[in-house]
């Protein structure tokens, strides 16, 4: 049973949870917990959401979740959710889309909307180990208000030797960008990506459909399929994995 | 870890992600649900699909969660491959769309 | 039951006293499916009846549209917890469908475009309880509800309205389909609350 410590607004749209879990056992980047609802007469849905935070060594775990229009749970957890709150979560689990330190491999990250999420606990992890491998995002979003950690990415950009990041604005463009919106394509990871010679590791998180372009796109340049892994989050965000 | 739940619904109440019926998402989601079963991360695991012979890991499999159960594709010939339902007191695994799976352990 | 969360409701489900035990009310028609969508031409649709005998019936669209609709008003019930109550359907009642058909079956395995199947006591398609349904709401049916047509046997949870229905295959003997070999009811009835094997 967690309970809310915490919470920072990083969006209009978007919300950190900071979450007091008791014998959190660590975790690894890019691994999500499963987070359970019940209403008073029962009723329960749940969902799974990305550990945005690096392991930190005190039974503290951060969540951000994107308030979907419509949508169930996000409204309930960006808004209503409230500090000393319970709620039942289930984790860490997913062993596959994980990036571990000790992966000498450069690394791309690709970055659909709150896919950004679990890529942004990888390049959290990454700084604190001290790791110095090279690391490029790019982040897709609709606008510029929608990029989420904002800020951290600016100073982490400064402060971080070796991470690069790319945005890509598919329906508004900030003040002065050189290309009109657009959405996620070859040239741009030709240009922001790693050439498939260096043989990176390749990490794509987002909506279904993004994660789907943004994965042929990279096969497409040539990167082994084996090393591109994938973390599909619903059209409207994360759907739970049930049961 | 908390691997278990203390009760459990059908997978989705109402007004379950209305829009398109051919939502997916991947077998990294099911990563909680086979926890409760196994006891290591099966999500890493991969094995050969008995439709069409392609080999894939069970993250990397096509997700239907929108469904009275959880039910993996695979993503060569949307042949099932897996399939999770989660009652109340037990679950139901069905392996028959996979040969075998190949689980990495330690040594 | 799992922990109360504070403040929590979800979607709006208000309660009514007939709705069978378990279940909530929505207003939306949510879209459950284990699989992609399969797009079936009209000119490519059939619909077969097979027995046990190996008799074969088959109908093409035109032959089925030419078969005589009924608009049954009927609440349905998935086992997902969801109910929608007095939804308006156009089809063919199944017994005129078998009508003329030969056989000493008791069961009845739905088959589906896509490979999805059912299996359910032949009686529970006859009598006025089941149809075969072109049309959902004064529209015609989408294919994500299972379009262009589906099965429609309200009595009995909604997984055994099986979308995209392509045919039946009657059985002496009960065969358990696609949700029935991973956990589910052979029959399903929501009044007694039959949603898993052993209920």
């Amino acid at each position: 049973m967690a309970r809310l410590a915490a919470v920072r607004d990083e969006t209009p749209t978007a919300r950190t949870l900071v979450l007091d879990v008791p014998d959190w056992p660590g975790h690894l980047a890019g691994q999500h917990v499963d987070v359970r609802l019940t209403a008073a007469d029962g009723y329960s849905t749940q969902r799974s959401f990305s550990i945005a935070s690096a392991p930190s060594g005190d039974g503290q775990v951060e969540l951000t979740v994107q308030r979907v229009a419509g949508g169930e749970v996000s409204p309930y957890l960006a808004d209503v959710f409230a500090v000393d709150d319970p709620v039942e979560l289930r984790g860490p689990v997913g062993g596959w889309f994980v990036w571990r330190p000790e992966d000498p491999s450069p690394v791309v990250l690709v970055a659909g909307g709150s896919g950004i999420v679990p890529l942004m606990a990888m390049i959290r992890t990454r700084a604190g180990v001290g790791s110095r491998v090279p690391f490029r995002l790019v982040y897709s979003v609709r606008a510029p208000e929608d990029v989420i950690y904002a800020d951290e990415l600016r100073r982490r950009t400064r402060d971080d030797r070796g991470l690069d990041v790319a945005y890509v604005y598919s329906r508004q463009t900030p003040e002065g960008w050189p290309r009109p919106p657009g959405r996620i394509g070859l040239a741009t990871l030709a240009e922001h990506g790693w050439p498939p010679d260096f043989a990176p590791a390749c990490f794509v998180c987002g909506p279904t459909a993004f994660v789907e372009t943004a994965a042929d796109i990279l096969v497409a340049q040539g990167h082994e399929p084996r090393r591109i892994k994938t973390e599909r989050f619903g059209p409207t965000g994360p759907v739970a994995s049930g049961g | 870890m908390t691997v278990s739940w203390s009760g459990s619904a059908p997978t989705e109440g109402p007004g379950a992600n209305a829009s398109r019926a051919d939502e997916h998402i991947d077998g990294n989601a099911l990563a909680g649900s086979l926890r409760e079963v196994f006891a290591v991360d099966v999500t890493v695991a991969s094995g050969r699909c008995v439709g069409c012979g392609r080999v894939d890991t069970v993250a990397g499999l096509v997700l239907y969660t929108q469904a009275p159960g959880l039910v993996a594709r695979c993503p060569g010939c949307d042949g099932v491959v897996l399939r999770l339902v989660r009652g109340p007191d037990r679950a139901w695994l069905d392996l028959r769309g996979v040969t075998a799976l190949e689980i990495p352990l330690r040594p | 039951m799992g922990i109360v969360t504070p403040g929590f409701t979800g979607r709006p489900r208000p309660s009514d006293t007939r709705l069978p035990p378990g279940q909530y009310l929505t207003e939306d028609f949510p879209v459950l499916s284990a699989g992609p969508t399969p797009r079936i031409p009209l000119d490519d649709w059939r619909f077969t009846v097979t027995t046990e005998l190996g008799g074969r019936r088959e109908w093409s669209w035109a032959e089925f549209r030419a078969l005589g609709d009924e608009a049954p008003t009927v609440d349905i019930h998935c086992v997902t917890k969801w109910s929608k109550l007095e939804t308006t359907w156009r089809g063919v009642p199944v017994e005129a469908m078998l009508e003329d058909i030969e056989s000493a079956a008791d069961y009845a395995l739905v088959h589906s475009y896509g490979g999805y199947t059912t299996n359910l006591p032949l009686e529970d398609l006859l009598g006025g309880q089941a149809w075969i349904v072109h049309e959902y709401d004064g529209a015609p049916l989408a294919p994500e509800h299972g379009g262009p047509a589906r099965l429609l046997v309200p009595h009995l949870y909604f997984w055994k309205s099986a979308k995209w229905v392509r045919g039946i295959q009657l059985l002496l003997e009960d065969e358990p389909g696609f949700w029935e070999t991973a956990g589910y009811h052979d029959y399903g009835d929501p009044w007694r609350e039959q949603r898993y094997q052993g209920d």
